[in-house]
């Protein structure tokens, strides 16, 4: 039971970083039907500025963890956005109004791009830094096993959920938030209602790159480490879980997020650790053969 | 296609060396976290490095390429402009013929080569990575450029082929051409399987459960260490034999070796020009089978069902039948492919078949332009001689890999050789309809 507890903190403090990245996904799908394949890519560059930033406070002798967080993220967000809109212009831009499959050639050309880009001014090997934030609560101390959220784990779950309830808030009350519902509506009709189509979709990149740069800083802290290479296994769970819970819907995304979590957690507890992806795109095929649009997606209606 | 003819202003030279900073003002953002700064290991804990001289070049690169590219695009442009202008819709009939010239001529080449190069092994090698690419690019091509459905594990299938290839050789003594019918038959189970269940599934959500049945293959395989061997892999597969003559410097007691039997004296090239000429026999088989299928009544339905399911359906096709068959057909040309590539190799493991190669194969074909054969051809040999190019400068051979694409793809969104009309017109000038899907 401790263990089961246990394993559902992890799968919670899992799944909410496949929720932060699936949400990029999802947003983008939503507006522009593709799958930003690059995605994965951007939330490991914004793991790779974290280490730099924090580097760089430790080396400055900062010691205040709040004010080093603050000001990772400031930084992260700020640069992995900066990606994120210089992505979606150079390789997503031009191809708007092509075939379906040109821009997901494009981002997959992206990502190999990024990830070289990464390894080649970063480097190959594998990069620790030291813990950032120690400890954490017992929270049930059973006989021969003892439950402990981290603070980590903590701020993690917090971040999400406040994140979560900021972005529902900005889709459906802000001005921002209603030109990039119609966008996903109806592209044409929403520019000539005066909607700057070209840019709510920049800003939905960089929104999506943002989220993305905050599960970035998160990894760093919760693991510490990085390599280049933790772009692509994070993004195909991030886009397993948008799929699973319907993709272009926000909160399926999050729920996703969660599910995938925890089923990784159980599984590789209970059962085998290797086949845990197999376990993750199992239940993905399942789900999708009850409910081809996912957990909360809107079946899509096709007019004649 | 209809063009849409935009007037073109002449930027002043203010103009462009604002656009121009402008640029540079976004490398330099793009830059400062990942060229100005890095991280390195000074006695086991990380310090920061700066190198502020090559962000500074990569800024004045930015700010001269942009100019530059500015520059000869307008000029290009104006010069596209004048040349739509004068020329008439003389168009698709003629480009079609070129290609078909140019696809007998690249045949011809094919056959050449091994005779103009007979001692370069170096050329040979490459040449059969190409051919084999080809090969799966045009049994993909099946899947994502007819049938329109959208294949991101495809490199599942040359996986199956490849290790039924190895355990039936290792473990069961079969031979290369006894093996290659059988792994070609797994593979199309193995894509009726996958398809079955995803039939209802539309688009992207096809594409991530292919991703994902990609991903299941590799992962068992890797840990199925009883079964593949595990990360480790299979060794010594048996090479493929010409008619029951192998390629050995010995001949052996009761008979015969290649070189032997052709009085030949021996060379380790033989093998490696017949494993070229039998990959060039098995891709234009594939070209053949597939150029045929497209005619018979299940290609026309592939091409049919890519342009729209919902028509498909109210003309009383049975789109569960075209689908599988489509990614049972794929898939055992990508098993054929696969048994090829177990052979020549002699050693299979997970590594060679990872998503990326599933993202190279479709990038083959949607670069060279879905459903086009010979886009394939152009696309695959672009994609395998980049690298082997870079191999110069070998640590930026990816980083252009990936631009390449990148560019390619923005260069010619429908492809290098953009083929995407139904096999069957109305008229003989009658303009094919082109789905948007």
């Amino acid at each position: 039971m401790a263990y089961a507890l246990q394993q559902l903190i992890n799968g919670l403090t899992l799944g909410a970083m496949y929720g932060l990245i699936a949400i990029g996904y999802t947003m983008v799908y939503g507006i522009i039907g593709m799958i930003n394949f690059a995605h994965g890519d951007i939330f490991m560059v914004s793991a790779f500025i974290a280490i730099t930033a924090f580097t760089l406070l430790a080396a400055a002798d900062v010691t205040s963890i709040p004010l080093a967080l603050t000001f990772v993220l400031i930084v992260a967000i700020f640069f992995t956005s900066a990606y994120g809109w210089a992505v979606e212009r150079t390789a997503y831009r031009p191809l708007r109004g092509s075939t379906r499959l040109a821009p997901l050639i494009s981002a997959i050309g992206m990502s190999i791009f990024l990830q070289n880009a990464v390894q080649l001014t970063q480097g190959a090997r594998v990069k620790p830094i030291p813990p950032v934030i120690e400890g954490g609560v017992v929270l049930w101390d059973a006989p021969g096993f003892t439950v402990q959220i981290g603070w980590s784990q903590l701020l993690i779950i917090v971040t999400t959920v406040v994140l979560m309830i900021a972005f529902t808030w900005m889709i459906t009350q802000t001005p921002f938030g209603r030109q990039q519902r119609a966008c996903e509506q109806d592209r044409t009709m929403a520019s000539l209602l005066g909607v700057n189509v070209d840019r709510t979709i920049s800003f939905t990149f960089m929104l999506g790159a943002a989220l993305a740069a905050v599960a970035g800083v998160m990894v760093t802290v919760y693991y510490g480490v990085v390599d280049f290479f933790i772009g692509f296994l994070a993004g195909i769970k991030a886009f397993t879980a948008a799929v699973l819970g319907g993709i272009g819907s926000l909160p399926g995304a999050m729920l996703g997020g969660l599910l995938i979590g925890l089923i990784e957690a159980f599984w590789a507890a209970y059962l085998w650790a290797e086949y845990k992806d197999v376990a993750t795109f199992g239940i993905l095929c399942l789900v999708l053969m009850l409910r081809p649009s996912g957990l909360l997606g809107r079946p899509e209606v096709e007019k004649v | 296609m209809s063009a849409v003819v935009f007037a073109h202003h002449g930027l002043t030279p203010a103009e462009r060396l604002r656009d121009a900073g402008w640029i540079a003002f976004v490398a330099l953002i793009l830059g400062v976290p990942l060229i100005g700064l890095t991280t390195v290991d000074v006695g086991g804990r990380l310090a920061v490095d700066t190198r502020f001289g090559l962000l500074a070049m990569a800024v004045i690169a930015a700010f001269g390429g942009r100019l530059l590219m500015r520059w000869s695009l307008d000029h290009l442009g104006a010069r596209k402009l004048a040349r739509q202008r004068a020329a008439t819709d003389s168009g698709a009939g003629r480009a079609q013929q070129v290609v078909n010239v140019l696809g007998w001529l690249a045949l011809g080449a094919s056959v050449a080569l091994p005779l103009a190069f007979s001692d370069n092994r170096y050329v040979v090698d490459t040449a059969t990575t190409v051919l084999i690419y080809v090969m799966l690019g045009w049994g993909l091509n099946v899947v994502v450029g007819l049938a329109g459905l959208l294949d991101l594990g495809y490199v599942a299938f040359y996986a199956v082929g490849a290790y039924s290839y190895a355990l039936l050789s290792t473990q069961y003594g079969w031979g290369f051409w006894e093996a290659l019918p059988v792994s070609g038959a797994l593979a199309a189970a193995f894509g009726i399987l996958l398809g079955y269940p995803i039939l209802r599934l539309r688009g992207d959500y096809l594409a991530i459960v292919t991703l994902g049945f990609g991903e299941i293959i590799r992962v068992i395989l890797v840990n199925w260490t009883e079964f593949s061997g595990g990360p480790n892999g299979i060794s010594s597969i048996p090479r493929p034999s010409f008619f029951g003559l192998e390629f050995t410097r010995n001949a052996p007691e009761d008979g015969h070796s290649f070189a032997s039997f052709f009085g030949l004296e021996f060379s380790a090239m033989h093998r490696l020009i017949f494993l070229y000429y039998l990959i060039l026999v098995l891709a234009l088989l594939t070209h053949v089978f597939v150029s045929r299928l497209r005619k018979l009544p299940v290609g026309r339905a592939w091409e049919a069902l890519r342009e729209d399911e919902i028509a498909c359906k109210a003309m009383g096709m049975n789109t569960t039948n075209i689908k599988l068959s489509a990614f049972a057909i794929g898939a055992m040309l990508g098993g054929f492919a696969g048994v090829f590539f177990a052979a020549r190799q002699g050693f299979i493991s997970p590594e060679s078949f990872t998503f990326s190669e599933s993202a190279i194969i479709l990038a083959i074909v949607v670069l060279g332009g879905m459903g086009s054969q010979m886009g394939v051809v152009l696309a695959a040999t672009l994609l395998v001689l980049i690298p082997e190019f870079g191999r110069n400068f070998a640590e930026y051979r990816m980083l252009l890999f990936g631009m390449a694409m990148v560019l390619i793809m923005v260069w010619r969104p429908g492809g290098l050789l953009a083929h995407r009309e139904p096999t069957l017109r109305l008229s003989a000038d009658g303009k094919a309809a082109k789905g948007g899907a």
